[in-house]
């Protein structure tokens, strides 16, 4: 008996396909992101032109940086997140803000795939936990995140079950580290 | 590599820097530490994980026509995905490096008196990031502070009342900290330390530093 993919198998495949530069998995995940995107920059307060564009550079970014997303790290949701955050806040700073130093996997090797598919699994967890945030909650995670800052209930934010994903991003990490170091 | 680094930096700061809610003249400083602290770094990127559940989440605003077209054309053009970033030798991590415009030869350092030095990397209007040098031996003056104050060790060591710090931990002090930090050991200590302007966040550091510092 086969089991059918489930949705997380599914985006990594079509990341895969990505990095081995195929366009057609490319658009795909153009057609679900690309909007979600725009809608994000038009929550943070950008007009629909400015969105539009900026949308169409992240994408464009994920295109030309696939190489350096860590599926033991990130859900492709999130990787996109972060494009479109550095994004946002370059914009309104007129300058690139300091980002911490890359430590993506080179083309040679790979994040091992159960690793990948388990964390995958716990971001679809959170995805729901948030899913589940009563509405007034979920809003002020949201002006946190999307760029309207709140200070006074970002303790909201620290709620959320992060811990099992915390310590899987670090695991992650203390392999890359030692992939990084072999000769 | 990373894994010594016993003073991290606490969740609301790595929360504000992550949503890009954190004053600008400490993003240099909490970039640079993540590069040098996973225990930070994981925390950082679990942050995000909030964010790209609330992305996915997000009601699509439908793209233009063409849209997909002209991102095509945009990146049939780019060159081939970047490979793996060549570890560079030196003590600055990358977002160091750029601010910098290279490593530790590259500072223009100022003598600061008793052998001494800084390089101011970034001053607007009270709100600051340099580089200090301070030799084997040496004591900075009790000192208080303006606003939130974030020192990271890059080289040796210096300790003080609140402990000792080394490459990679971050002290953190405000208003209510004084101080008399002493380098440790034989090496030069090398410390990126910003400063923020205390009437501009006068509002938010309180807030900000409340759960770590017990003020």
């Amino acid at each position: 008996m086969t089991l059918a993919p489930s949705t997380e198998e599914r985006w990594l495949a079509l990341i895969a396909r990505i990095r081995s530069r195929d366009q057609e998995a490319f658009a795909e995940l153009f057609r679900h992101f690309a909007p979600r995107v725009k809608g994000m920059l038009m929550k943070a307060g950008s007009d629909a032109a400015t969105a539009e564009e900026c949308a169409q550079e992240v994408m464009a970014t994920v295109w030309n940086k696939a190489a350096q997303f860590d599926p033991a790290r990130a859900s492709l949701a999130t990787w996109i997140y972060t494009i479109a955050r550095n994004r946002r806040i370059d914009m309104a700073r007129r300058a690139a803000r300091p980002e911490p130093e890359d430590l993506p996997w080179g083309p040679e090797a790979e994040p091992d795939q159960a690793d990948a598919l388990a964390f995958q699994q716990e971001s679809r967890a959170l995805a729901d936990a948030v899913r589940r945030l009563p509405d007034p909650q979920r809003k002020l995670v949201e002006q946190a995140y999307f760029g309207e800052m709140s200070h006074t209930e970002i303790a909201e934010v620290t709620g959320l079950p992060l811990g099992t994903i915390k310590s899987r991003i670090r695991l992650a990490l203390d392999r890359l580290r030692r992939e990084m170091t072999r000769p | 590599m990373t894994h010594d680094v016993t003073h991290t930096l606490p969740d609301e700061l790595l929360l504000a820097y992550g949503t890009g809610a954190l004053p600008e003249v400490f993003d240099l400083v909490v970039a640079t530490h993540v590069s040098l602290c996973d225990d930070s770094r994981a925390r950082l990127e679990s942050f995000d994980a909030v964010g790209g559940a609330l992305l996915e989440d997000t009601a699509p605003m439908a793209m233009d026509e063409g849209s997909l077209a002209a991102c095509m054309a945009r990146i049939s053009d780019s060159p081939a995905a970047a490979q793996r970033p060549a570890r560079r030798p030196g003590i600055f991590p990358e977002p160091l490096r750029k601010a910098v415009g290279g490593d530790l030869d590259k500072v223009a350092w100022r003598p600061i008196g008793m052998g001494a030095r800084q390089a101011i990397l970034q001053d607007t209007r009270g709100a600051s990031v340099r580089l200090l040098s301070i030799p084997p031996g040496a004591a900075m003056p009790d000192h208080g502070h303006r606003g939130l104050e974030l020192t990271l060790v890059l080289q040796g060591a210096f300790e003080d009342e609140f402990g000792t710090y080394r490459r990679g931990d971050v002290e953190i002090a405000d208003e209510e900290i004084d101080h008399m930090p002493r380098v440790l050991g034989d090496e030069t200590c090398i410390c990126l330390a910003a400063t923020s302007d205390r009437l501009r966040f006068h509002s938010l550091l309180p807030r900000l530093a409340q759960p770590f510092l017990r003020i």
